[in-house]
């Protein structure tokens, strides 16, 4: 376990030395949540209680989203690349053979840059966000607690699906095809564009059942306090539930994928 | 002094440098990476360039190819200022550096060279003389139409060798040319390396860790360290300065005493292999010659001086004088 | 008479390398195949988003989809054109790092064509082409446009002029990576960025925020000024009527400003190698 830990820490460290990076990081994400603020101050203003949001929580939302964005991966990266650059020249095959488990110690790797991006990039664009908007904030310290939670399952969950298109490319040797709809997929369905309760019909239904739904929706409707009481509790086991489904389909097709590399390398 | 093809006087190159001190805090200070360096390379000279790492030799040779603007100093390549015409310059300049080639990684080695062709405007009939010429002798023919990133490390050396000569530039810097590879390209780089300078009449102008380089190509060598110049002047003469040795590694067919020769010493024994060390400037055929005369040999190798033994050597022969 | 030779030799230099990165991508059709699919998905995502806004509302900030696709598609059309010639600016600051900018300032050609051309990527004619099929859209959606010669003149005009405009911004953005080689996102803000603003009507924003985007980064002349010229509508600052027509003129002094940063920059980089 303290390896794990040692590995997520790691993970922090290295990307908190891209100090540069991450000041741009935060002025791109504070510039893209002014945008989406005003027109999404537009559209509430023709439809004041759109999706069961007010004016304030949608424009909440906005800067969840911005805050969010690069600790839920949105865009893809993190561990991606490099771990898609292991299976494409076989060093994977020396990972194997490592004691520690393949996907945990990714895992914790991610987490720990994750914990970086949400303290390092989340906090100035929210801080400004408030700053500017009349923001809905957690009425309680619990709420706080539970959005954290709610954000570190959304962080598994993006790592699950990251995870399982890297793992595609033990089968695809380019892997850019699947990383970029997967990407699309992602900034669709996760609510970052417009919130997923804004969707019509049928395809707001089938949206907020989809995995992607854990990374931003879900955390931020805990923020609003959209889900309380037992729908809190639902909510988080929704997210829970997709993470270890996700997790697991990941375990086992890489141990397929093991098979393959063990039987080439033999 | 005049028809000096490189001309270098006093030039300096002073970095201010950064550096966090503490969390808000910035230390400012400055670097002289190049100190006040002078020297002349006449026209068809073949000069070896070398010091230890970050004691100013890149730093120099970005200077002389137009890439950075010397602090002070008064510089010249064939006549032109590099800092104030980069591109006139670069023209009439060839380099290679060693660790990042300019060859196109996808595309068949001869697409990077039609490319060159291209942008350096190279008449027709220049670029196939050139382009023969390159390839028969670095042995390029069945290497025209493979991928670039299907070629050997060595192979993509000797392909980025020839790209930076078919615009028949008058100096050909190279930056570690031979860093990386085997035995056999780094023999054929330096025999490519040696008939462009004898035959042509190319100024070369090269840097390396490798003394072998240095020794089979370059009638000079500077060495350079914190930004000055040390020496300047023949190899051999380097050797008598810097006292440097090589060592004979020689495998007998039993265990011997250690053996006694003229000019050479026994430095180590370990069961039938020896350690015998002679001086640089010195040829290894006579020993070779005389060992195997007088004992049972089977198998010998000539280890070279490092470069930072024979300036730390320098070092400590300069303190000695003063 | 030297600066028009340098142009034109930039511009054949530029030709040249992106031709060979046009052939280099041609090695691996399939994933170029995909990579252009994916390039022309995701320009789609953002209409699909305004396309959801409308699917609950009538009006955003009192245009109608039409007028939004208008705007949408004139913005996406320049800014595609500019991405796909100057899209590669924010890698400069990856070569300064790893040192590959020297390769490229031993060359007999100006740095900023060949980092330019660097990686030259025609998938990018994908947001090009789903920029102009939007603007298709509208135009052929929009009723009681009154079409004058001058508004005619005006929509190419405003394409170029935009591209001209974000290309500046994608050049500025690269001298600011010879100061802060890692701060390649900042320009998104500008570029990505102020496409998402511009698709959007100028109604929806703050006063100051459309302020700053007239007078400091002057945004609004890519595609707002012109394009609510030709939808017949006044503009929100209340400006005198010629500015609707100034984009040009603006895009040429952007240029001018941008070469200006640049050279500045290069001359930094030059003077400290860092």
């Amino acid at each position: 376990m303290s390896l794990y830990a040692a590995v997520a820490v790691s993970g922090f460290r290295r990307h908190s030395t891209y100090r540069v990076a991450t000041a741009a990081g935060i002025f791109t994400n504070t510039v893209f949540g002014l945008i989406m603020a005003y027109t999404y101050i537009a559209l509430w203003d023709q439809r004041p209680h759109l999706g069961g949001y007010d004016q304030s929580m949608a424009i909440t939302y906005v800067w969840i989203g911005q805050a969010l964005f690069i600790t839920v991966a949105v865009l893809g990266g993190g561990f991606q690349d490099e771990l898609i650059e292991r299976i494409r020249s076989g060093d994977v095959a020396i990972d194997l053979y490592r004691p520690a488990d393949l996907q945990a110690w990714w895992l914790a790797s991610d987490l720990g840059r994750a914990a970086f991006h949400l303290i390092g990039r989340g906090i100035v664009p929210m801080l400004f966000g408030a700053l500017f908007f009349d923001l809905t904030m957690p009425g309680t310290p619990l709420t706080w607690v539970f959005f954290i939670l709610s954000v570190a399952i959304g962080v598994v969950v993006s790592f699950a699906l990251r995870y399982l298109v890297v793992l595609s490319a033990f089968w695809l040797m380019d892997g850019g095809g699947v990383t970029t709809i997967s990407g699309l997929a992602t900034m669709f369905f996760s609510g970052m564009l417009l919130p997923l309760n804004v969707f019509p019909g049928t395809l707001g239904e089938v949206a907020r059942l989809l995995p992607w739904s854990a990374l931003l929706q879900v955390p931020a409707d805990i923020f609003l306090g959209v889900h309380t009481g037992s729908g809190l509790l639902k909510a988080l086991a929704f997210q829970a539930g997709w993470a270890v489904v996700l997790l697991g389909t990941g375990r086992a097709l890489q141990a397929v994928a093991t098979r393959k590399v063990v039987v080439q390398g033999g | 002094m005049s028809d000096g093809l490189i001309e270098l006087d006093g030039v300096e190159k002073v970095f201010d440098v950064r550096r966090r001190a503490g969390l808000l805090r910035r230390e400012r200070r400055q670097v002289r990476a190049v100190d006040g360096i002078s020297f002349t390379v006449p026209r068809g000279e073949m000069v070896g360039y070398i010091g230890p790492n970050g004691a100013g030799k890149s730093t120099t040779i970005k200077m002389l190819t137009g890439i950075l603007t010397p602090s002070g100093g008064r510089l010249r390549v064939a006549g032109i200022d590099p800092s104030r015409e980069r591109t006139r310059l670069a023209r009439r300049i060839g380099v290679v550096f060693g660790q990042r080639t300019t060859l196109w990684w996808d595309l068949p080695l001869r697409d990077s060279y039609q490319l060159v062709r291209r942008m350096y405007r190279i008449p027709d009939d220049r670029y196939r003389v050139n382009l023969e010429r390159c390839v028969e002798l670095l042995d390029l023919r069945d290497l025209l139409e493979v991928p670039v990133r299907q070629l050997s490390l060595g192979q993509r050396m000797r392909g980025d060798i020839a790209a930076a000569l078919l615009h028949d530039p008058e100096v050909l810097y190279l930056d570690e040319p031979t860093i990386g590879l085997d035995v056999v390209s780094k023999a054929k780089v330096r025999e490519f390396l040696r008939s462009v300078n004898t035959e042509q009449g190319m100024t070369v102008l090269l840097t390396t860790h490798d003394l072998t380089d240095i020794e089979q190509l370059c009638s000079r060598v500077m060495v350079i360290d914190h930004g000055r110049l040390m020496y300047d002047g023949g190899l051999a003469e380097l050797h008598a300065v810097g006292e440097s040795e090589r060592t004979l590694v020689v495998d007998f067919e039993r265990e011997l005493p250690p053996v006694e020769l003229p000019g050479a010493r026994c430095e180590r024994v370990d069961g039938p292999r020896q350690w015998l060390v002679f001086p640089a400037g010195s040829s290894a055929a006579p020993l070779v010659a005389e060992l195997a005369a007088r004992h049972p040999v089977v198998d010998l190798s000539v280890r070279e001086p490092v470069i930072e033994d024979v300036i730390a050597r320098m070092y400590a022969e300069s303190s000695a004088v003063v | 008479m030297g600066e028009s030779r340098a142009l034109l030799e930039g511009l054949r230099c530029y030709g040249l390398i992106s031709a060979m990165w046009i052939r280099s991508t041609m090695t691996y059709r399939a994933s170029f195949v995909m990579t252009t699919f994916g390039n022309f998905a995701a320009t789609v995502l953002d209409f699909v988003a305004i396309l959801l806004m409308f699917s609950q509302v009538d009006s955003l900030g009192g245009f109608s989809l039409p007028e939004v696709a208008f705007l949408y598609g004139t913005s996406s059309t320049a800014f595609g054109l500019a991405d796909l010639l100057m899209g590669s600016m924010d890698r400069l600051g990856r070569r300064v790092r790893d040192g590959t900018l020297d390769t490229l300032l031993v060359r007999p050609a100006p740095v900023l064509a060949q980092v330019a051309a660097d990686r030259f990527a025609l998938r990018r004619l994908g947001r090009i082409s789903q920029g102009s099929f939007v603007l298709v859209w509208a135009l052929t959606h929009l009723d009681g446009l009154q079409w004058t010669p001058l508004k005619l003149l005006l929509m190419p005009v405003m394409l170029l002029s935009g591209a001209g405009i974000f290309s500046a911004i994608f050049v500025l953005g690269g001298a600011f990576q010879f100061l802060a080689s890692d701060a390649s996102e900042v320009q998104n803000s500008f570029t990505y960025g102020g496409n998402t603003l511009l698709q959007y009507p100028p109604t929806v924003f703050a006063k100051d925020l459309v302020r700053g985007v007239t007078f400091v980064v002057p945004l609004a002349f890519v595609n707002w000024l012109p394009a609510l010229r030709i939808l017949g509508r006044d503009d929100p600052l209340g400006l005198p009527g010629w500015v609707d027509l100034a984009g040009p003129l603006v895009a040429v002094a952007c240029c001018a400003v941008a070469g200006l940063a640049w050279r500045t920059g290069l001359r930094s980089y030059r003077s400290t190698g860092s």
